[in-house]
């Protein structure tokens, strides 16, 4: 039963980790109806930033929290001032073009990011040093350690924040009437340009907050670290219904507890038929299933409320 | 729809462009004379390129400049010693191609290579490139010298032009299978493994030899070579109960697994092949790096020949230090140069019988000799155990990796001859007393051998 409690506990951060990055997929997607493949290198960007940051700052005394949050207020600037010149030199020139091209120069930009990431912080991998707690504890004979009881809270709230933002504020009526037509918008007064800047520039800052997150988990960060994340999270997001904020979380959690279930329990359930190699293959049926019967995901529903 | 495709088009064009700049980093050698008609009429200087493919972006990047630098150095190397070959002045150049670890684009390097008709290539780094790219060579007639692809297959393909510089996984896998057994007393086993062709293939050597060894493969698990997260295979091997965890794979992967066993509770020690084996697994498994144990070809750098030697010069030349492989890729280019010295010839048609001959070249991971197949021959494999923030060594078992199942009595007292050689030569200028525990371990065999390493390592660090 233990193990049980692990793998779904297992799977819960791992999706929280997913919705993270995923919200800010689809957040982009919700407004401008573009895939923007370059945020899983702002996330690596942040998790390297901070990173530098906070290595600057190993020797000052500072509690470990403290100078984690420092590097976090460091690299949010960075990224959301990377987030805005992605989409002023890569998107907007391209916003009225088929939409094949945008999707092509997300991917270029993304291939771009990785290597100057590369030039700059090298091959090697960094360590994030154990500044946040992460000793782990005992929740009915599974383990959890505090850093990812904060990662699975940090995801819902950061949803939550989003939604309120989006269906409250002035800005975020700004942002729906941009999503269902960008045109009209611009003619009621609404400045678009700057929407869509402020947009990349909010989904960028949380780049960098789960970036941070995910390499304090790990204990790594990696110039590479961005792609297989951004996968993840895209998939996730699409599961959700991209576009979706609440859809975001539902697919992030989903996909992670199916990794987590399938990797476990698979195995055993085929007689040894198929092992935890079919994590992959197992969570990519369920998506095809979801995207048969739902085909803009879980909650995807209505196209004109997205974002 | 003329718009359409023009706007498609530069945008794929743009795409490819930046791709190309941001590629572009490793610089492009001069086209060198060929080395035919340099041969045929013999000019006094002539530039030979020797090819070297590794992975120089992606996971293992930091793996595949560590390789790429091992090779640079011996090419600095064999340039400082101003050699003649065929009657003419030669230098040496590097062509440094990045496979990025893809079978795929390992055979676009290898072709790439074939036509710009380098002498000789290094290479690649993981079995799964070098194995498809093996072909193509073998169709050019061009020599290939792997420093660190380990699976069987390479050579038992029949290629006459492949060659390795590392014990094959069939022979590291029956040492790590008999050390886990017996000298980690293991009984039940777990195996993870990153289904590429190295991680399986010394995962499938090791279950092999664990059960050959009365011990029980209790689960087997799979992951893959991009993976940080193993919480869910993890846990699936805590509800075992194994004594031991055996990853085959590399150490990006080794790392953090190590760090999540500890914080899911799994207590028992993880041991890795060669993948695992460098300084980085300490830096990302954290504060749970120690007492993990890992196998690595060869015998440790400190009692390599000219090792320290090795490992300072390579650390002023590239300001960062040996990662794995760099001393192998070091050894290949140095069997290279040196089948060219003997056969007196750059031409790969002519010295590549010269390299097959190679026996006793003084490497810096060992004494090389290759057998018929292109393995090298008397591998020794040495176990460390993580301790502290370094690998220590724990044992050097010898053996044949051309004959795994060579009978065993007369391979144990090779085995044991070779490694007491090897630790001989270290204590001789370590010390009298690590030389005697030598001695000594000739009569009592494999036990004592280890104590001699020990012995000759304790010396080595004293000093």
């Amino acid at each position: 039963m233990d193990i049980f409690i692990q793998q779904i506990i297992n799977g819960l951060v791992l999706g929280s980790i997913y919705a993270l990055v995923a919200l800010g997929y689809t957040m982009v997607y919700g407004i401008l109806g573009l895939i923007n493949f370059a945020h899983g290198e702002v996330v690596m960007i942040g998790a390297l930033m901070a990173l530098t940051t906070i290595k600057a700052l190993a020797g000052s005394g500072l509690p470990g929290p403290v100078i984690v949050l420092i590097g976090l207020l460091v690299a949010m600037p960075v990224c959301m001032a990377i987030g805005f010149t992605i989409e002023r030199v890569a998107y907007r020139p391209l916003r009225y073009a088929p939409r094949l091209a945008p999707l092509i120069t997300a991917i270029g930009v993304s291939i771009v990011l990785q290597q100057m990431a590369m030039l700059f912080w090298g091959r090697n991998y960094h360590t994030f040093p154990p500044l946040l707690p992460s000793t782990p504890r005992a929740v009915f004979g599974a383990q959890i350690t505090d850093l990812q009881i904060m990662i699975v809270v940090l995801a819902a709230l950061v949803m939550g924040g989003l939604m309120l933002l989006v269906n409250t504020t002035r800005l975020g009526r700004a942002m729906r009437a941009t999503a269902e037509n960008p045109q009209i918008a611009g003619l009621m007064g609404v400045n678009i340009n700057q929407i869509i800047s402020i947009t990349f520039v909010i989904g960028s800052a949380l780049g960098a907050l789960a970036g941070v997150m995910v390499s304090a988990n790990y204990s790594i960060a990696h110039y590479h670290m961005g792609f297989i994340l951004g996968l993840k999270a895209f998939t996730a997001a699409v599961l959700g219904g991209i576009g979706n904020l609440a859809g975001a979380m539902v697919g992030g959690v989903l996909l992670g507890l199916i990794e987590s279930l399938g990797a476990g329990y698979i195995g055993d359930l085929t007689g040894g038929f198929l092992g935890s190699h079919y994590q992959d293959v197992f969570a990519f049926f369920v998506l095809i299933l979801v995207l048969v019967f739902r085909p803009s995901g879980i909650m995807g529903e209505k196209v004109s409320e997205r974002a | 729809m003329d718009l359409r495709m023009n706007g498609l088009t530069a945008a794929v064009i743009a795409s490819l462009a930046l791709i190309a700049c941001a590629k572009k980093e490793e610089p492009k050698p001069v086209a060198a004379p060929q080395p035919g008609p340099a041969v045929a009429a013999p000019a006094p200087e002539i530039t030979v390129v020797i090819g070297h493919s590794a992975p120089l972006t992606g996971p293992q990047a930091h793996l595949g400049k560590d390789n790429e630098n091992g090779a640079q150095l011996a090419i600095d190397d064999a340039n400082a010693k101003a050699l003649t070959i065929g009657g003419a002045k030669v230098t040496f150049k590097l062509m440094g191609e990045d496979d990025q670890a893809d079978p795929k684009q390992g055979t676009l390097v290898a072709q790439k290579l074939v036509d710009a008709k380098v002498s000789g290539v290094v290479g690649h780094l993981n079995s799964g490139t070098t194995i498809p790219a093996s072909k193509l060579y073998s169709d050019a007639g061009l020599p290939q010298v792997s420093p660190s692809a380990t699976n069987p297959k390479y050579t038992q393909q029949g290629f006459k032009t492949a060659f390795r510089v590392m014990a094959n996984d069939v022979q590291q896998g029956r040492i790590i299978g008999e050390y886990a057994t017996k000298q980690l007393a293991a009984k039940k086993i777990a195996i993870i493994d990153d289904r590429t062709a190295y991680g399986q293939g010394v995962a499938d050597e090791v279950e092999k030899a664990v059960k050959a060894n009365g011990g029980e493969i209790v689960t087997r698990e799979f992951t893959n070579d991009k993976a940080t997260d193993f919480a869910a295979i993890l846990t699936k091997v805590k509800s075992k109960k194994p004594d031991l965890v055996f990853y085959g794979g590399m150490d990006a992967q080794a790392g953090p697994m190590a760090l999540q066993m500890n914080r899911l509770g799994l207590k028992m020690p993880l041991l890795m092949a060669d993948g695992g084996c460098t300084t980085e697994f300490h830096k990302l498994a954290a504060n749970a790096a120690d007492g993990h144990y890992c196998s690595l070809p060869g015998v440790p750098l400190e009692i390599m020949h000219g090792g320290e030697d090795f490992k300072n010069r390579f650390k002023t030349k590239f300001n960062t230090d040996i990662q794995l492989y760099a001393p192998y890729s070091y050894d290949a280019v140095g069997v290279i140069v040196d089948a060219m010295r003997r056969a007196n010839s750059v031409e790969p048609a002519k010295y590549l019988p010269e390299l097959a001959k190679t026996d006793g070249f003084q490497g810096v991971t060992a004494k090389i000799a290759f057998d018929e197949k292109g393995d090298i021959k008397d591998g020794a494999i040495t176990l460390y155990q993580a301790k502290g923030g370094k690998w220590e060594a724990q044992a050097t078992l010898g053996g044949s990796p051309v004959d795994a199942a060579a009978a065993a009595g007369a391979a144990a007292l090779k085995e044991a001859g070779e490694a007491v050689k090897a630790a001989g030569e270290a204590a001789k200028a370590a010390g009298v007393a690590a030389k005697e525990a030598a001695r000594e371990g000739v009569k009592e065999g494999a036990e004592a051998v280890k104590q001699a390493a020990d012995a000759a390592q304790q010396a080595v660090e004293k000093k």
